[in-house]
């Protein structure tokens, strides 16, 4: 496929991208929001385990910070709201950075560890009740979504605060995803694949290991802080019980299920941990979380490099023909 | 009967083919050598005979078949390996080396006598027998290594190169002690070398492997004695 | 100072369960060198069987052995089932699976046993039966029980040959191979132990902070913490490890930071240590030459 061609394939998609919340109910549009925003967290931990190879199970931690930073900006100190996403955005980003120093000293399960030890207590360090007036507590913060600037409508549909939202949101993920791609197709990316691979190699040749590791935390981090970010405004209410340590699983099964080191993958990620728990509460009323479970154990034997892997699988065979 | 028949022996890394289509025998109390350079799949024949390796063809050991089977029932068949950096369980003691030998074996009683032969015939293991494994040298790691073999009481002993790494003068106690194993014993004995003049003055026949094929064969003595294949193969 | 000591016996038995937890966790990390995220929702599902049988009126003590022997044979055919498959997988693949066995187990144990709090019975008497005014009865009956199990689980891997041939497979799977020994079983009678020991653990915890589907997420993060205090590898470090959690946490929570942050200290805890020993207070650095 020509470059040319690509390129016009893309522009369709985000064409249809842009139109889509008008074809369809608030709800949808609602849900299609919340798609969007995990699949930035997802690109995010991508960056930081896909390509760096260090596995999180915490970034729900970041997801809950900049969900929080742009929550208390807006309510208590009466920031404008589209402002709070770069200031959330560099709070996650500072905290990745603090992050990745430690993390330079753990590999593998050590740095799994720690993040899920991170995951869990997160919750329990919202719920503190010293920081309580800015948090909120228990009861969390409730906000207003952003009215949008003007009013049309379109195929029947007026711009309503949820597709607002939508274009804000589809806004920055594709700004996201094209820096993403843009960094890590070139000496960064080459830089983080380098590290992950032959870490002595790469000192050997020059390369700051400290620089770009605790840098790819920070990117990381960054990235799913402005998920969570939007994610208060999507949502227009946050509690600590909404970040469990479960929302970090979510997001590392995200990143499988969209194949690791992938960046267009992070949209499957994000479509099936938006969309399979529903499913699986179709399949069954009782034990829907059994079935979610029984769907990570498919994916992990049948399908270990995610849709990516079996996309490129297929494109593959077509080409040994 | 033949003790070791392999017909046809192909073998794969992966997508790699190793060897290609070998053919060799051994005869029950020989001692055979396989030599040649580094990456002519002398480890990888080793490795096919223990199925550590993906294989096609045929191998067999005292008239039954052990391709397709798994390393841990082909040592129960009675085949002990030796592998390259000697496999000692270093983080173990010496004894507790010894004692996993003969894991498999069901005779309480004889294992304790054949722990007490390996002590007397390699004293410096009796002294460190509480020792852990890891701190020994490397000749002491090698006889471990041979007697932890040994203790399975195998008709066929793989060593794949005992020589490595080690100060000549052990060597030679060492290849010595290889000898007398192989009188005393009676084990059959698959040596995998590199040093070709060594390895050829122990065993009794030879094959010399290149890029995973079988290039000459014969009576160790002959190749030994001649000296054009010595130049040319070996290099000596 | 009285009310000091009790706080610290309290940690001390505490302080046997982490261990409990973390011998689990750093057994199948020696044998597979991954960690069982799954561990603490299979520990509660045990101790629901556990309280099903005892609430239909079997004898705790039956019940209790029973819940061990189930345990272990399911420890062993997860493994054979679900773990064998990815044996060579990346670490990653690896993790979604006990993931997947978490979430799995959890929602069984909720559908099954609902959400409820339920009472689980303590076979100890009330009293202490020894040093009564600092240990109660059951503190005392759990860090004996705790005890003998992690005796036990020493014996066993030092002086018997299948122990032996676990801790070797666990080493070096290549060459236990080569002296017959059957690595994929080792495997899975580790899982084995690793669930029997969780039960143990899980019924013993039961009776202080009551049975429901979510009762051993924050003990296993504790266990982690004990595991990795001691240094992953090294199962002594874990009972170390977990009994000095045990006493840090209750006396940091009366005495510093209140029992609210008590998952946060393990977490402060966790990191800090790993900062400056990675491989914990115990363990030994794995030297790879490149």
């Amino acid at each position: 496929m020509s470059a040319i061609s690509k390129k016009i394939i893309l522009a369709i998609a985000v064409l249809a991208a842009i139109l889509l919340p008008f074809v369809l109910e608030d709800f949808r549009v609602f849900q299609l929001n919340l798609v969007l925003i995990y699949a930035i967290a997802i690109l995010g931990l991508n960056i930081l385990t896909g390509y760096g190879g260090q596995i999180s199970l915490g970034h729900g931690a970041f997801f809950a910070v900049g969900a929080y930073t742009s929550a208390i900006l807006i309510s208590q100190v009466g920031m404008s709201t589209y402002l709070t996403i770069p200031i959330a955005a560099v709070v996650c980003l500072v905290m990745g950075v603090l992050m990745g120093f430690p993390a330079l000293r753990l590999a593998g399960h050590y740095l799994a560890l720690a993040t899920f030890a991170l995951a869990i207590a997160t919750p329990q360090l919202l719920k503190y009740k010293g920081i309580e007036h800015w948090t909120g507590g228990v009861q969390g913060i409730i906000l207003d979504k952003p009215t949008p600037p003007f009013g049309f409508t379109l195929f029947g549909n007026e711009l309503s605060e949820d597709r607002w939202l939508y274009l804000v949101i589809l806004a920055i993920a594709l700004g996201l995803f094209w820096l993403a791609h843009n960094l890590l197709s070139g000496r960064v990316g080459r830089a983080i694949v380098a590290i992950r691979d032959q870490p002595t190699a790469a000192a050997a040749l020059g390369i700051n290991l400290t620089f770009v590791k605790t840098a790819t935390f920070g990117l990381s981090a960054a990235y799913t802080g402005i998920a969570g970010a939007l994610s208060a405004l999507a949502v227009a209410y946050i509690a600590p019980d909404s970040f469990p340590a479960f929302l970090s699983i979510s997001l590392l099964v995200g990143v499988v299920v969209g194949g690791l080191g992938s960046i267009s993958g992070a949209i499957f990620g994000a479509l099936f941990i938006q969309f399979v728990p529903n499913v699986a509460d179709e399949i069954s009323k009782s034990a829907p979380w059994a079935v979610y479970g029984g769907m990570l154990l498919a994916l992990a034997y049948v399908a270990p490099d995610g849709v990516m892997g079996i996309l490129k699988k297929i494109k593959n065979r077509r080409q040994a023909q | 009967m033949k003790l070791l028949d392999v017909a046809n022996l192909n073998a794969w890394y992966g997508p790699n083919q190793v060897l290609f289509d070998l053919n060799f025998q051994l005869n029950v109390g020989g001692i055979t050598t396989i030599l040649g350079a580094n990456g002519a799949g002398k480890t990888t024949t080793l490795r096919a005979v223990c199925q550590a390796v993906q294989t096609t063809g045929s191998i067999t050991f005292l008239d039954k078949r052990i391709d397709g089977k798994a390393t841990e029932d082909i040592v129960r068949a009675g085949i002990a390996h030796v592998p390259d950096g000697r496999g000692t369980f270093t983080a173990l003691t010496v004894e507790e080396n010894l004692k996993l030998g003969a894991y498999t074996r069901k005779d309480r009683h004889e294992v304790q006598a054949d722990l007490e032969r390996m002590y007397s015939r390699f004293p410096r293991l009796k002294e460190r027998f509480r020792q852990q494994a890891g701190t020994l040298s490397g000749g002491e790691q090698q006889m471990l290594a041979i007697s932890r073999a040994l203790m399975l009481r195998p008709r066929l002993l793989l060593l794949d190169e005992p020589s490595f790494g080690l100060a000549p003068l052990i060597v030679k106690e060492i290849f010595e002690i290889m000898r007398q194993i192989n009188e005393e014993d009676q084990v059959s004995m698959l040596l995998v070398e590199q040093n070709a003049s060594l390895a050829l003055n122990l065993a009794d026949h030879a094959y010399l492997l290149e890029t995973g094929k079988v290039v000459l064969s014969g009576p160790s003595a002959d190749i030994k004695a001649d000296e054009s294949i010595r130049r040319v193969y070996l290099g000596y | 100072m009285d009310s000091f000591l009790l706080q610290v016996t309290a940690g001390l038995a505490n302080g046997g369960i982490y261990a409990a937890v973390g011998l689990a966790l750093v057994m199948i990390h020696q044998a597979t060198h991954h960690i069982n995220f799954a561990q603490g929702e299979m520990a509660t599902f045990s101790t629901f069987i556990a309280w099903a049988m005892i609430q239909a009126g079997v004898p705790y003590w039956i019940a209790f052995v029973v819940t061990m022997v189930v345990s272990f044979v399911a420890g062993l055919l997860i493994q054979r089932i679900f773990l064998k498959p990815v044996e060579k997988a990346p670490i990653l693949t690896n993790v979604i699976v006990f993931v997947g066995l978490l979430v799995i187990f959890n929602a069984f144990a909720g559908w099954i046993f609902e959400h409820t709090i339920k009472s689980f019975p303590s076979p100890f008497p009330v009293e202490g039966m020894f040093l009564p005014t600092y240990f109660s009865g059951h503190q005392i009956g759990s860090i004996s029980v705790t005890l003998v199990v992690l005796l036990s689980v020493f014996c066993f891997f030092r002086f018997t040959p299948l122990g032996l041939a676990m801790r070797a497979a666990a080493f070096n799977p290549e060459s236990a191979r080569l002296v017959g020994i059957r690595v994929s079983w080792m495997l899975a009678l580790g899982w084995g132990m690793a669930a029997l020991i969780g039960a143990v653990a899980g019924m013993m915890i039961a009776p202080i902070v009551f049975l429901d589907p979510n009762m051993m997420a924050g003990i296993l993060l504790y266990g982690f913490a004990a595991a990795l205090l001691g240094g992953i590898d090294n199962p002594w470090g874990a009972v170390v490890g977990g009994v000095i959690l045990g006493v840090l946490e209750n006396i940091l929570g009366a005495y510093v930071i209140g029992s609210d942050l008590k998952l946060t200290m393990a977490l402060v805890l966790i990191v800090t240590i790993l900062i400056f020993r990675p491989y914990g207070l115990f363990g030994k650095p794995i030297f790879s030459r490149v």
